[in-house]
């Protein structure tokens, strides 16, 4: 057991290395100097402010020591929770702004994931092998995992905030309730949480309706399932068995989507100006906010690590075989 | 029916057999054929409709119908002309970015699976981590710091993100076919590796590595469409992901303009959701299990 966690958490270690590394490396070799376009944006005339602005901004972003030691200092400052300050909300540190964020994008993405998940693989296992509900399942489902999530997100804004009224277009709450603890507040949060969430809800049921619709038409196909029919089980019982092992590739499938499933809620959170990380990445690249775009980006990657270890558990927890096989010699 | 028919048959039966259920399957054939009526259209499109999809040439805000077939955008752009060029960087994102993703994960897959031992692991490790990074997280940060962005940089960029879980796969279909005789007798003949691979190994999963590209060929028109819509699109090009950035940007929303929004996102929708439907189509000529009775 401890073994099977310790190599998944080195591969995860590694995987949080390497993206502080690209996050480091990108903006230092990419073709291009980052300064020279802050300094022109600022539209300076004067040389002698130029120059004065270029050795700001080299000394801001620590450009001014040797490689290895911004290598080193960008990972000192990164374990302090010193992300920079950002541009665009100039003087917050990035940490508060995505600190601040964080919240409205978990209470969207958490919410869709789990239900999505749930409610597609029950609608898939009922619809497998079933002709007229098959029929009508498939295409439709199909439809749901093609269209972008802006796409959907922009026709719900138009159709049931627009055109019908029913729902507000954009940000988290009014603007005419104060934050607080009261029953109005948490309405008007509900009220607005309803559409994009309904948008990244139901293109990931899509997904998930047809991976287990296909995976239920392969169980039903093997050979127990064969031989329990052949007993004269009831369908329920050998569908309820043919579930239960379709649900493993499932599993590993929600941690092979998150990152898929985190850009959408990017461009949910965008077509609704929802106030959270996607909002920042949308700001931050509007305003040419590098830390506080890099900043996101880390966050979104502990995010992702910290997802696909809690995924491996469940895995763990659901299969009885790894445990098992984790008892015996550790894979 | 002469003699030399029959003789010759049996050896064209495989082929032949294919052919006989790829044109009896509904859904290859019409996903086939929205996907080829989308690709015509891109080709052919701005071709015909000479029109340039970014100068301003007509009455703002205009609803489809009139002098222009899809309506005018908020600044007297053609949306017409724009969605045609748009579905061609769709389908050159599609072909460049997938294809090149197809070609890494091919090799990483074949390699991995097919040399074992430390070249297996150095290989497995990498695409495992690759697999975790949130890629278009990556993407974005790479965009972000490009002052000049095309559509070939981009479809480079997702090409070389996206082959991991492809790699992945390729690589244990390849550890379940290299145990078997035919590929032993080869290795004992002293066939070359490479030859191994090209010759007795790829070609007994063609279908697999053919559907393989068309979902790959799917996420990144999907993966294209998210980085455009949030602003690190083509600077110099239409993209359908480009129309959706702009007609949010311009509030086209809260302005009615539906013919802005609305025919990208059929784009799209119709191609991805086209291949998907023709690789399930595939899946059933392939595989007998699958085939409906």
């Amino acid at each position: 057991m401890r073994q099977y966690f310790g190599r998944k958490a080195l591969i995860y270690a590694l995987t949080f290395f390497v993206a502080v590394t690209i996050n480091w490396m990108i903006p230092r070799f990419m073709p291009g100097d980052p300064i020279q376009g802050l300094v022109a944006r600022a539209q300076v005339a004067d040389p002698a402010s130029v120059d004065a602005m270029r050795a700001h901004y080299t000394n801001l972003f620590g450009l001014d020591v040797p490689w290895w030691q911004q290598y080193v200092n960008f990972w000192a400052a990164l374990l302090r929770g010193d992300m920079g300050i950002s541009i665009w909300a100039f003087p917050t540190p990035v940490t508060d702004l995505i600190i601040r964020a964080v919240p409205y994008t978990l209470g969207l993405l958490i919410p869709a994931i789990l239900l999505s998940w749930w409610a597609g693989n029950r609608f898939g296992a009922f619809a497998a092998r079933r002709k007229w509900l098959d029929n009508t399942v498939l295409p439709i489902g199909y439809l749901l995992t093609a269209t972008p999530y802006m796409w959907l997100a922009l026709l719900l804004a138009w159709t049931l905030a627009i055109l019908a009224g029913i729902f507000p277009v954009s940000h988290a709450y009014s603007f005419a309730v104060q934050p607080s603890w009261s029953w109005e507040f948490l309405g008007s949060l509900a009220v607005h949480w309803v559409l994009p969430f309904s948008s990244l809800f139901l293109v990931m049921f899509g997904g998930w309706a047809i991976g287990m619709r296909n995976l239920i038409i392969y169980e039903l196909e093997s050979d127990y399932a064969n031989y329990l029919q052949a007993l004269g089980a009831r369908s329920r019982l050998v569908r309820g068995y043919a579930f239960r092992n379709a649900v493993l590739p499932q599993i590993t499938g929600l941690a092979l989507q998150l990152g898929t499933i985190v850009a959408g809620a990017l461009v949910t959170e965008i077509v609704f100006s929802y106030p959270g990380i996607g909002h920042l990445i949308l700001q931050a690249i509007n305003n040419q906010d590098f830390f506080l775009l890099q900043g996101a980006f880390l966050f979104i990657v502990l995010g992702v690590l910290v997802a696909n270890f809690i995924i491996d558990v469940v895995y763990t927890l659901v299969d009885p075989r790894t445990r098992i096989r984790m008892q015996g010699n550790a894979v | 029916m002469t003699q030399t028919d029959q003789i010759v048959l049996p050896a064209k039966r495989r082929g032949g057999e294919t052919l006989h259920f790829a044109l009896r399957n509904k859904k290859l054939l019409v996903g086939a054929f929205v996907v080829l009526a989308a690709l015509v259209l891109a080709i052919a499109g701005p071709i015909l409709h000479d029109v340039s999809p970014t100068e301003y040439i007509g009455v703002p805000g205009q609803a489809p119908g009139g002098d222009h077939l899809l309506g005018t955008t908020m600044f007297g752009q053609d949306v017409y002309s724009q969605f045609v060029h748009g579905l061609r960087s769709t389908f050159l994102v599609g072909l460049l970015g997938g294809g090149l993703a197809a070609v890494v994960g091919m090799v990483v897959g074949f390699v991995a699976g097919y040399r074992g031992g430390w070249v297996d692991e150095i290989l497995n490790m990498v695409t495992n981590i690759l697999l975790v990074i949130p890629t278009l997280a990556v993407l974005i940060i790479i965009a972000a710091y490009l002052k000049v962005r095309g559509v070939m940089v981009e479809a480079l960029f997702i090409g070389f993100t996206s082959w991991p879980w492809a790699a992945r796969a390729v690589r244990a279909q390849t550890l379940t076919l290299a145990s078997r005789d035919f590929v032993d007798l080869a290795r004992l003949s002293g066939v070359r590796t490479w030859k191994i691979i090209t010759r007795e190994i790829a070609p007994n999963m063609s279908s697999y590595l053919f559907m393989t590209f068309i979902l790959l060929f799917g996420g990144a028109v999907l993966a294209a469409a998210t980085l455009d819509f949030i602003g690190l699109g083509p600077t110099d090009g239409m993209s359908l992901g480009l129309m959706m950035n702009n007609a949010v940007k311009w509030s086209a929303l809260q302005l009615g303009l539906w013919w802005w929004f609305v025919p990208p996102g059929i784009g799209i929708t119709a191609v991805v959701g086209a291949l998907y439907v023709m690789n399930v189509g595939l899946d059933e000529v392939f595989n007998p299990r699958l085939r409906e009775t």
